[in-house]
C-alpha cells in the first residue's frame, strides 16, 4: 500500500489531509471527531486577542448549487473564533496531548503590531501545538479592521509580520495567502522574504453569492442588508490550482513549501494539488457539506490510485506536473486534434451539435442521410474540446491527435512534424529572429 | 374483509367501506417541489429534442422543464398550454412511456427517462390551482363556430377558436362536458374531479358556450349547424362498441367496458357499483386494462384479461400491462371467445379457443378452454356510430375522412379526434387535431 505519511515543514501527520482553519476546527469537540474519523491534521480556527470577536446572529452562509442541489460554491461571512482565547488555548493543548500523531497547527490573526504577535505566539507555543498559520487571507470583516486580507494584499506587511512571527517563535510559520490580489507571486515572495517556512493558499475569494429578488438584498441577508463574504468549495479549485502552480514555478519561491487549499473534495483533487507542488492539502467545504467521513475515500482513493500507478509515497507525485505547466507562447501550435464521437455510446442529445453550431465552428452534424446523427466534420473542427465538455456521457467524445504528416482537413495542409510555438510563428511580429 | 368478497355473482359492496378510497387514489401521486427540481435537473436540454418530436402536440419539453428548474412555474405551464391547452389531463393519461419518455435520451442512456409526464403535471397543476390564465380573446370576429362533442378534440378546438375571437358553441350528448376525459378514463388516473376543473379552466377564456344533453341526430344536424354558424367541427369520438360476435353475449352479465368505466367515474359512492367475483375481460387495449384493474380494485377476486394475440400486439403499453398485473390482474394471450353460456347457478361459461398465427393471419387451433365467471366485459374497440347524421360526410375505414387540415368532404365542416381516420385513440392526438383544425377553420374564416 502506498505510504501516505506526510512531513510538512517538519510537521508530521499520518496522511496529507488537514482540515483547514474554519468552523470545523473551532472546538475540541469537532477536532476530536475529525481525528477519530481519520483526518491527518487540523489548522485550528483562527485565534485573536481578547476580547474575542462576535459573529452575526445568522445567517452566515450563502451557496450556489448544481444539479440535484449539489453544493458547488459556499460563501461565508463568519469571522475568526468567537470564543475566549484561553478556552481555545486549553482545548488545543488537550487535543495535542491526546493526539500526538496528528498535526495541530494554530491559525492566528492579531493587529499589525509586533507586541500583539509576540504575546499570542508565546501563549500558543505553550499549547505544544506543531506550528502556526498566519491568517492574511480572510476577505471580510477582519480586513476592515486592518487584519486578514488587508495584510495579505500588501506584500510589505506580509513580510513584516512574517518576520515578527519568526522572531518570536521557534514553531514553523505558515503564511496563508489571499487570492484577492492580481498576482499571487508577490505576496508569496514577501512571505518567503520574511522567513516563512511555508505558504498555504488559497483563502476565500471575495464574493456576493446571490441577491434576494424580493428584498433586493445580497444573501446571506442580515436584517435587510448583506455584505461580501468569502467564496470557497469545488467552484474555486481551478483558481487555487493556478495560484499554487504559479508559486511553485516561480524561481524565487520554488523551494517554498505549499499547503494547498481550495475546493479539495475528492482524492483526485488532492492529488492534483500535490502534483502542482502542494506538500499537503487542507479541506473545509467538502467536510462541511458531507461530514468528516469523507476522509475515508480521500485516503483510500489516493492510496489506491498511487498503488495502481506505482507511486510509492507522496514524494513520488509531489510537483510532478510542474514541468508541464508552461506559458501559452510555448505551446506547440503544430499539435493538431479532432473530436471523435463514439456512435455506440452517443445518446443523441445533440448538445455537441448545438454548442458547436451556435457558438463555435459548425463542425458537428445533426443529420446524416436523413437520420439524427452527430458526426464531426474534420474540415471545420479546430479541436477546441467544447463538445467533449458539454457531452453528458463520459468518454463518448474524445480528442484524437492527428499524426504529423497526415492531412489536417481544416487547413488543407499536412500536420507539421516539428515543434513550433508562437515565439517562432511567422504571424508573430515579436518572434525570435533566430535565423 | 366482508363476506361479500367471496360470494359468487355480481354484487356491490364487496370491500370494506374504507378500502375504496385507497384503491382509487391517485395512481401517480404528483411530484412535490423538491422531487420536481430533482427530476427537472435530469433533463439534458437536448438539441431538436426527440421528446418534442414524439409528442403529438409538439410541446417544447426541454423548455418547460428548464422553466421548472429555474423556478418559473408559470412560464413552464404556459409553454405547455401554448401547444396543448389540455396539458393537465395529458400529463395524467398520456402513455408517456410510448411517447415522450420513450424518446428521451436518458431512456437511451440509462433506461430511466426524465419524468416528463409528472413534470408536466407539476407545472400545469401549479398554474391551474393558482387560476393562472395565459390567454385572452382577440377582438370579436363576428363569426361563430359550432363544435359537436365536448371531448378533448372539441375543447382544444374551442379554446383555440375563442383565442382567435370567434364565438364558439359546443354541443355534447352527455349531461357533462369532457368526453372521454370525464367518462372514459380510469378513476385513479384523474382524481378529484379534475376533468371538470379542466373544462372550467379551458372555457374561462370566454366566448365558449357549452350546451350539454344535445346529441347529433337528435334535434341536432350538421346541416342545421352549418346554416346557423360559419363553420362546424365534429369531435364526437367513437360511441359504438364492437360486439364479440358470439352466441350468448346478450346476457345481462356481459357488459360493455366503456359503460362500466363511465359508471365508475360518475359514481359518488364506489361501493354501489356491482362487480363479479370472477371477472373476464376480452380485449387488449387501454380500455381492457382499465376495466380489469378497476374491477379488481372494486373487489373482484379473480380478474383475467383474455387477448386473442400476444403481449407484443397489445395496444395497452407495457407499463399499463405491468401496473395491471402488479395489482393482481391476470393477462392471458392467444385465445378468443367462441361461446358464452349460462349455468344453472347463474354464472357464465366462457368457451375460449386458443389461437395462433397461420401464414401471418390469426387462426383458431381447435383447442378450447372454458372459464366460469360471474361477469364478462367486452373491450375490443369502439366504432363510429355513423347513422344518418353523418350522411353528408365521406367516411374512410369506418371513420370520418379528413384532409391534412382536418377538413371533411364538406368544406364548411372540420373533424378531429377518434372519430376521424387519423385518430389514434389518444387524448393527446385528439387535442392536437382539435387545435390544428381550429387554425384551419380560422384561416378559412379569415380568408
Amino acid at each position: 500500500m502506498a505510504d501516505l505519511r506526510n512531513d510538512f515543514v517538519g510537521i508530521k501527520s499520518p496522511n496529507p489531509f488537514w482540515l483547514a482553519s474554519a468552523p470545523p476546527t473551532d472546538k475540541e469537540y469537532n477536532v476530536v471527531r475529525a481525528f477519530k474519523a481519520g483526518w491527518g491534521g487540523v489548522v485550528w480556527k483562527t485565534l485573536g486577542l481578547d476580547p474575542h470577536i462576535v459573529n452575526v446572529g445568522g445567517p452566515r452562509y450563502g451557496a450556489i448549487w448544481g444539479a440535484d442541489r449539489r453544493l458547488l460554491g459556499l460563501n461565508n461571512i463568519e469571522l475568526i473564533t468567537d470564543r475566549p482565547l484561553e478556552v481555545n488555548l486549553q482545548e488545543i493543548k488537550s487535543v495535542k496531548r491526546d493526539w500526538p500523531d496528528r498535526a495541530v497547527v494554530t491559525s492566528l490573526m492579531v493587529p499589525c503590531e509586533e507586541p500583539c504577535w509576540e504575546e499570542i505566539l508565546r501563549q500558543v507555543e505553550d499549547t505544544g501545538c506543531d506550528g502556526v498559520e498566519l491568517n492574511f487571507g480572510c476577505p471580510h470583516g477582519m480586513s476592515e479592521r486592518g487584519m486578514g486580507a488587508a495584510v495579505g494584499q500588501v506584500p510589505e506587511y506580509i513580510e513584516m509580520v512574517t518576520r515578527w512571527a519568526k522572531a518570536n517563535t521557534r514553531m514553523p510559520v505558515i503564511v496563508k495567502l489571499t487570492p484577492n490580489i492580481t498576482d499571487v507571486r508577490y505576496p508569496a515572495r514577501a512571505a518567503h522574504a520574511g522567513g516563512a517556512d511555508a505558504v498555504s493558499l488559497i483563502n476565500t475569494i471575495s464574493s456576493i453569492v446571490s441577491v434576494d429578488l424580493d428584498s433586493f438584498a445580497p444573501q446571506p441577508t442580515i436584517d435587510g442588508k448583506g455584505t461580501h463574504g468569502g467564496y470557497c468549495g469545488p467552484a474555486v479549485k481551478p483558481i487555487a490550482l493556478n495560484m499554487v502552480a504559479a508559486i511553485a514555478r516561480d524561481p524565487e519561491t520554488a523551494s517554498l513549501p505549499i499547503s494547498g487549499i481550495g475546493g479539495v473534495t475528492t482524492w483526485r483533487d488532492a492529488a492534483e494539488f500535490i502534483t502542482l507542488g502542494a506538500g499537503n492539502v487542507q479541506v473545509c467545504t467538502a467536510a462541511m457539506t458531507y461530514g468528516f467521513k469523507i476522509i475515508d475515500d480521500l485516503v483510500e482513493g489516493l492510496e489506491q490510485w498511487m498503488d495502481n500507478a506505482g507511486h510509492a509515497d507522496l514524494d513520488a507525485i509531489h510537483g510532478r506536473a510542474i514541468p508541464n505547466v508552461t506559458e501559452w507562447q510555448y505551446l506547440n501550435l503544430n499539435y493538431t486534434t479532432k473530436a471523435r464521437i463514439d456512435q455506440d455510446s452517443c445518446i443523441k442529445c445533440g448538445r455537441c451539435h448545438i454548442a458547436c453550431e451556435d457558438t463555435s465552428h459548425q463542425a458537428i452534424t445533426n443529420m446524416v442521410d436523413g437520420e439524427r446523427r452527430f458526426e464531426v466534420i474534420d474540415e471545420e473542427c479546430v479541436g477546441c474540446n467544447l463538445c467533449v465538455n458539454v457531452c453528458p456521457v463520459e468518454s463518448c467524445i474524445t480528442m484524437e491527435q492527428i499524426p504529423s504528416g497526415d492531412m489536417d482537413e481544416r487547413t488543407g495542409k499536412p500536420v507539421a512534424d516539428e515543434y513550433g510555438n508562437w515565439t517562432m510563428h511567422p504571424n508573430n511580429p515579436m518572434r525570435d529572429a533566430a535565423e | 374483509m366482508v363476506d361479500r368478497y367471496l360470494e359468487d355473482g355480481i354484487l356491490d359492496g364487496r370491500l370494506d367501506a374504507g378500502d375504496y378510497d385507497g384503491n382509487f387514489g391517485d395512481a401517480h401521486p404528483p411530484l412535490d417541489t423538491h422531487e420536481a427540481l430533482v427530476a427537472a435537473d435530469r433533463c439534458y436540454f437536448c438539441y431538436d429534442a426527440p421528446c418534442v418530436t414524439a409528442c403529438p402536440t409538439g410541446i417544447d419539453i426541454p423548455k418547460f422543464i428548464r422553466q421548472i428548474s429555474t423556478g418559473n412555474l408559470d412560464g413552464s405551464a404556459r409553454t405547455i398550454f401554448d401547444q396543448n391547452i389540455l396539458g393537465g389531463m395529458c400529463a395524467r393519461v398520456c402513455p408517456t412511456e410510448t411517447l415522450c419518455e420513450q424518446a428521451c435520451v436518458r431512456e437511451t442512456a440509462e433506461g430511466k427517462p426524465v419524468q416528463i409526464g409528472l413534470l408536466q403535471r407539476h407545472a400545469t397543476d401549479h398554474a391551474m390551482s393558482h387560476g393562472r390564465q395565459f390567454y385572452s380573446r382577440a377582438a370579436e370576429t363576428g363569426k361563430s363556430v359550432a363544435i359537436i362533442g365536448a371531448g378533448p378534440a372539441g375543447l382544444a378546438c374551442a379554446h383555440r377558436l375563442a383565442m382567435k375571437g370567434h364565438a364558439v358553441v359546443v354541443y355534447d350528448a352527455r349531461e357533462k362536458a369532457g368526453g372521454l376525459n370525464e367518462f372514459g378514463i380510469a378513476t385513479y388516473k384523474t382524481v378529484d374531479d379534475f376533468a371538470q376543473h379542466e373544462v372550467d379552466y379551458v372555457t374561462a377564456i370566454g366566448g365558449i358556450e357549452i350546451i350539454t344533453g344535445k346529441r347529433l341526430g337528435d334535434g341536432l344536424s350538421i346541416d342545421g349547424l352549418s346554416k346557423a354558424h360559419d363553420a362546424v367541427f365534429v369531435g364526437i369520438g367513437l360511441s359504438g362498441v364492437n360486439a364479440l360476435g358470439v352466441d350468448g353475449e346478450d346476457d345481462a352479465a356481459v357488459a360493455n367496458a366503456v359503460d362500466f368505466i363511465a359508471a365508475l367515474r360518475q359514481a359518488s359512492d364506489l361501493s354501489t357499483i356491482p362487480v363479479g367475483r370472477r371477472v373476464m375481460v376480452i380485449g387488449g387495449g387501454m380500455t381492457a386494462i382499465d376495466v380489469a384493474t378497476q374491477a379488481h380494485l372494486l373487489g373482484a377476486q379473480e380478474v383475467t384479461i383474455a387477448y386473442r394475440r400476444g403481449r407484443e400486439q397489445m395496444n395497452a403499453s407495457e407499463v399499463e400491462q405491468n401496473q395491471s398485473t402488479s395489482k393482481g390482474v391476470n393477462i392471458r394471450h392467444w385465445m378468443k371467445p367462441v361461446e358464452v353460456t349460462k349455468t344453472d347457478s347463474g354464472s357464465l361459461l366462457v368457451k375460449m379457443e386458443y389461437t395462433t398465427l397461420s401464414g401471418g393471419k390469426l387462426a383458431g387451433t381447435g383447442k378450447f378452454q372454458t372459464f366460469e365467471v360471474d361477469q364478462l366485459f367486452k373491450a375490443i374497440g369502439q366504432t363510429l356510430e355513423a347513422g344518418d347524421a353523418l350522411a353528408g360526410l365521406t367516411l374512410e375505414q369506418g371513420r370520418i375522412k379528413v384532409d391534412e387540415s382536418f377538413r371533411t368532404s364538406n368544406p364548411s365542416v372540420w373533424a378531429g379526434g377518434d372519430c376521424t381516420t387519423g385518430g389514434d385513440d389518444l387524448t393527446v392526438t385528439a387535442v392536437a387535431q382539435g387545435r390544428d383544425a381550429a387554425e384551419s377553420i380560422h384561416a378559412a374564416l379569415s380568408a
